[in-house]
């Protein structure tokens, strides 16, 4: 299977292009199948090389396979190759996986949708730079990957392109990713500077890394920005709640289960970089942290269904960092696979209640939903407990290995890290009881609710079982997601041996994720006047909260409106009075000139007898005079 | 012998009084005669310098001449024919449509 390695980037290129062609000729049913099949054969080819690698000992899970090369000029070389090693194909097996899911969810959602072919397009191209990103051997087509899933991310956001805040929130995407993506391309050069390599498997021997030592911290910064960017950290997460303007599987799909991930992935996979530099694996650890804690908070308040997701995403996406920052890249890994599952569990759960409930996303109109969408309610509620991290759940797992991570890192970081999983776990129940326990709210919204059709729930099902048992894999003391990966991350973590500390830990969190529950249970539930009490004994904080702690008007002021103020001014005195004025000014010049020329033509025979006679004469006396 | 300079100068004061009728007269039949002027004056040239040199050439171009000026003179003469039809004038300062 190595050697067809290729055909995982080639399906969904396929399905996209014929699909592109072919859609409104071959009908809704056929693209649906189409695009989620094509997606489903990447994942047995993904399943293939995972065969194939696991066939091999463990130290020679390294493969490389070059596709064409690319560019070549002197120094510079820069082939399209795919990196097949343990941890690209598992983040192939996550991506094509949940993928397909969501393909396959899709046709259900989008059916009723005019732009149903190209919306199949925008997902198979998804997939294909996705994959790009993650099977890329070098940093240029990582890149290429990164910015292909921008693309789509801004393609999809903004699919209902006539709402103008769908327009809007896809060119926020795109425009604060940009942001990063300035960082990750200065990384670049810099890194192909000092060591002359951008392929992986040669930048990480020793003779090309050992140069980038006294840059790794400025480099790891650099590519922590582009990571910000792409995975909705601080200072750049402002994208992602916006980005709910988009179809609600895209959510799903971009923002929660793969492109988000992104940049955790690179993190990962710029590992031996980041273990030069403590600092800026610091860095990292704390951005997620305080990231992780914040966004926690937003989710707390937030009325509009997807909007708590996407803070929950921000927050989950902390976690991730902050694992890899902390040493714990596996962690870090395992946390996203069990996140890809859970919270894209969660927004198709939340899709599926905006179908019954014709778009309606306000939690505060919803109530009673259990009785009416039982199956949405039962797969929301394992999503949201695996979310919480309630024990034995897939979430709790990786989640803990985190904190045991981030403990052995600093315990503050672990404080930081266990108050959010309180909130976490908070916020997620109260996501589960506002909508679908209690009394309806809206009684006209409750009565016209029914539950979605099975290729909708199918898909939910199975992302449920896998948010149960996704733990398996990485379960303390017998964890195959670490044996697995430890040839990727050998040189640089340590994972320690759980002791007594790490039970203690694993129990602490256990705690704290039934004490979230329990209080959301107590605030939504029992006393619904506590939540109002609560909020008005945090005074101003709660307003702070409230209103996303005013970070996009902050950005709004002191970014966004310089930034155009500055463009008025240079559309005005640079292009307007400057370019203009040159070129109109060229048009003047030449009618001033042709003014004053054309009075030669006087028409009459005399004057131009005249001229003709000064000129001979000149010519004479160059002649007689000069010409000796 | 009459020196060749003589007949030189001759044809030199010739050919300025020529174009200085071109230049300044107005009515294009004089213009015309000036420009047979000009002609003469070179013809003369060309045969004094023929006499100079002992040879024929000078003498048999000043027939070459002679043909070209009856030739201009008849399709010049046509052109002011035209103008008058038109213009009902022979005033060349007053032909004056290609202008700006």
């Amino acid at each position: 299977m190595i050697e067809y390695a290729w055909l995982l980037l080639f399906f969904p290129a396929l399905g996209g292009v014929l699909n592109l062609i072919f859609g409104r000729r071959w009908g809704k049913q056929v693209t649906g199948i189409v695009a989620s099949g094509a997606v489903l054969l990447s994942f047995l080819v993904a399943v293939g090389l995972f065969v194939s690698l696991a066939g091999l000992p463990a130290e020679e899970r390294e493969l490389e396979r070059v596709l064409w090369r690319w560019i070549a000029i002197e120094r510079f070389q820069v082939d399209m190759g795919l990196l097949i090693d343990p941890l690209s194909v598992f983040m192939a097996l996550v991506v094509t996986g949940v993928g397909f899911l969501i393909h396959v969810y899709s046709i259900g959602y989008m059916w009723e949708d005019e732009r149903y072919v190209r919306y199949f397009f925008y997902l198979n191209f998804f997939v294909l730079m996705m994959l790009t990103l993650v099977m890329a051997n070098n940093l240029v087509q990582t890149f290429i990957g990164w910015e292909g899933v921008g693309l789509a991310s801004y393609l999809l956001i903004g699919f209902w392109f006539f709402k103008p805040s769908a327009s809007d929130a896809g060119k926020k995407a795109f425009l604060v990713n940009r942001i990063g993506d300035a960082g990750f391309i200065v990384a670049l050069i810099w890194i192909f500077a000092v060591s002359g390599e951008l392929r992986f498997t040669t930048l990480f021997e020793p003779e090309h890394l050992a140069p980038l030592a006294t840059s790794a911290t400025a480099i790891g910064l650099l590519l922590l920005l582009a990571a910000t960017g792409k995975s909705a950290q601080i200072p750049l997460y402002v994208w992602l709640p916006d980005a709910m303007e988009g179809p609600t599987p895209v959510s799903a799909l971009i923002h929660a289960a793969t492109m988000v991930t992104a940049g955790v992935y690179m993190v990962a996979r710029m590992s031996p970089l980041y273990a030069m530099s403590p600092a800026a694996m610091t860095w990292v650890a704390t951005v997620g942290a305080l990231t992780a804690f914040f966004a926690a908070t937003i989710a707390l308040a937030q009325t509009d269904l997807k909007r708590i997701l996407a803070y929950s995403t921000v927050s989950q996406l902390g976690y991730m960092f902050l694992a890899v920052g902390a040493g714990a890249f596996t962690a870090g890994i395992f946390h996203l696979f069990t996140h890809a599952f859970f919270k894209a569990l969660l927004f198709l759960g939340a899709g599926s209640v905006m179908h019954a409930l014709h778009g309606e996303l306000d939690i505060q109109k919803m109530g009673g939903l259990r009785e009416k969408l039982p199956t949405t309610y039962k797969t929301f509620l394992v999503g949201a407990a695996a979310l919480a991290g309630f024990p034995l759940l897939s979430g709790f797992f990786s989640k803990d290995e985190i904190l045991l991570g981030a403990w052995e890192r600093s315990p503050l970081l672990w404080l930081i890290g266990i108050v959010t999983a309180f909130l976490t776990a908070t916020y997620a129940f109260r996501a589960v009881f506002v909508p679908f326990w209690g009394r309806p709210r809206q009684r006209k919204l409750y009565d016209h609710a029914h539950e979605s059709p099975p290729v909708m729930t199918t898909p939910l099902w199975i992302l449920a079982v896998g948010s149960v048992l996704g733990g398996l894999i990485g379960l303390p003391g017998l964890s195959w997601i670490h044996g697995w990966l430890e040839p990727v991350f050998e040189a640089v973590s340590h994972e320690a041996e759980p002791g007594v500390v790490a039970w203690i830990l694993m129990l602490v969190s256990a705690l704290v994720a039934l004490g979230g529950i329990y209080f959301a249970y107590r605030v939504f539930v029992v006393d619904p006047s506590l939540a109002a009490r609560v909020r008005r004994s945090l005074g101003p904080v709660d307003d702070l909260v409230q209103h996303r702690y005013y970070v996009d008007e902050l950005y709004m002021a002191d970014v966004v409106n310089p930034l155009k103020a500055l463009g008025d001014w240079l559309a005005v005195s640079f292009d307007q009075r400057g370019i203009d004025g040159i070129v109109n000014g060229v048009g003047q010049a030449a009618t001033w000139l042709g003014e004053r020329a054309r009075r030669v033509q006087t028409g009459l025979v005399g004057t131009y007898a005249l001229t003709l006679v000064i000129g001979v004469v000149l010519l004479l006396i160059y002649v007689i005079l000069v010409a000796q | 012998m009459v020196p060749t300079s003589y007949y030189l100068i001759l044809s030199a004061i010739l050919f300025t009084i020529g174009v200085l009728g071109v230049l300044v007269r107005r009515n294009a039949l004089i213009i015309f005669m000036s420009v047979e002027m000009m002609m003469n004056a070179a013809n003369l040239a060309f045969v004094a310098l023929s006499r100079q040199f002992g040879t024929l050439d000078g003498q048999v171009f000043v027939f070459v001449v002679m043909a070209v000026a009856a030739a201009e003179v008849a399709i010049g003469l046509a052109i002011v024919m035209g103008i008058i039809r038109h213009r009902d004038t022979v005033n060349v300062d007053h032909i004056r449509l290609m202008r700006w």
